[in-house]
């Protein structure tokens, strides 16, 4: 294998991912392959973590104990997906602390949509369909990357997922078909969280830096505009069940598509969101700071009894 | 690959029922086997998917060289005659 020069590795490489076959942690790999798979797995386990935050917000103020056991254990679940997706960015030789602390110093990114504040009971709805909705639409395909540690955990997580939307769901049909406050309750938490779960796709195909290369490796599978309209198709039809309105005037069948036609997205918003000025951003990362911090010493003390106990049993 | 200064890396097996194998399930991080044993258990059975659980510290796992999978793989490949559909059967040769 040494006598083989790079671009001979590549073509291997390439034809590997052309066939479908999984590429596993000791296989070789472009640099920029790997770099890559970091990069979006441990912006994807940031999201999991941090998304546990706007949930967790409401578990001691859920309205009665079915709802409360529901959504701590889908926060619960959140903390699992977190934990796979380290797991597989480690297996490309990211160090997890030093991932962790990249997301500290506001120097990794994640999902845009938790720096949005959580007002309101029906925003446990609101999150649940549109949000864990998209992030779906966007793992689904995911599970087929060509990254095997990456489509593994991906499959897991979609495993647990489909329970996440219904649950949301079920919160926001339950308050619609409510009394008159009530309905306007998951109204304006569909209000507020309609845009911004359009933006989780992404940039649009035009802005969008890594989207050719990223598929060409088959790390992502659909376009981020590709994703969005399949998003809007099957969710759209599902508010209008409820009796919600799709708070976008453009909004329309188009029949010759067969598609639905939706308004321009404020990009201004998203890449101010992204860039660290949404509503919450500070709040989030601050909040994981403290965690780390105030955390550290159970870290330090496990590992300290660990080693004394190692230490008597081969003395 | 990079060690953390935090707690090593183990690697979870789970037995979904009996009569099945242990099958690698995932990794994660605890400061000994006992840790591992209850973190494995929150993370990878949350839903009835294992009744028995190892743990293995991933530093102790040997792994095959991906570049010499050639060479240790391919006679599994040319040797057909270890295979049944190798042998001729005449018409009519039953239970074999
Ligand atoms: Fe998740
Ligand atoms: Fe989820």
């Amino acid at each position: 294998m040494k006598d083989l020069n790079i671009s001979k590795l590549e073509a291997i490489f390439q034809q590997k991912i052309d066939d479908d076959v999984k590429i596993e942690p000791n296989d070789w790999m472009p640099d920029a392959y790997r770099k890559s798979l970091i990069r979006q797995i441990s912006q994807h386990a940031h999201s999991e973590v941090v998304g546990m935050l706007p949930e967790g917000n409401w578990i001691t103020r859920a309205p009665n104990l079915r709802r409360k056991a529901v959504l701590l254990a889908k926060v619960q679940d959140e903390a699992g997906h977190g934990l796979y997706l380290y797991s597989a960015a480690e297996t490309l030789g990211a160090d997890r602390e030093k991932t962790i602390d990249d997301l500290h110093s506001g120097k990794a990114k994640y999902s845009s949509i938790f720096n949005y504040p959580t007002l309101t009971w029906a925003d446990m709805g609101a999150i649940g369909w549109l949000v864990d909705g998209a992030a779906i639409m966007n793992q689904v395909p995911l599970c087929r990357c060509s990254y095997g540690p990456y489509a593994r955990a991906m499959i897991r997580v979609c495993k647990e997922e489909s329970f996440h939307q219904r649950q949301g769901f079920e919160v926001i049909n339950k308050l619609a078909e409510g009394t008159i406050e009530q309905k306007e309750m998951a109204q304006d938490a569909l209000n507020r969280f309609w845009w911004p779960a359009l933006m989780m796709f992404g940039p649009s195909d035009d802005d969008s830096s890594h989207t050719e290369q990223s598929m060409r490796w088959k790390i992502k599978r659909n376009t981020n505009d590709e994703l969005r309209q399949m998003f809007v198709d099957v969710t759209v039809p599902q508010a209008e069940s409820i009796g919600l309105k799709v708070p976008d005037p453009h909004l329309k069948w188009n029949e010759e598509k067969e598609c639905y036609d939706f308004g321009p997205i404020d990009w201004d918003e998203f890449w101010q969101v992204v860039g660290g000025n949404g509503p919450c951003n500070k709040e989030r990362v601050d909040a994981r700071r403290k965690a780390k911090e105030d955390g550290k010493w159970v870290v330090e003390a496990a590992m300290a009894f660990a080693n004394k106990r190692n230490a008597k049993k081969t003395a | 690959m990079s060690e953390s200064k935090g707690w090593p890396l183990w690697e979870v097996f789970v037995r979904s029922k009996q009569g099945l194998n242990h099958k690698h399930v995932g990794s994660l991080r605890a400061s000994d086997a006992t840790m591992a044993i209850k973190n494995a258990r929150d993370v990878y059975t949350r839903r009835a998917e294992g009744i028995s659980i190892w743990v293995v510290p991933s530093n102790n796992i040997t792994a095959s060289d991906p570049s010499e999978e050639d060479s240790l793989f391919e006679p599994s490949q040319t040797k057909v005659y270890r295979h049944p559909t190798f042998y001729d059967v005449p018409d009519g040769i039953s239970h074999m």
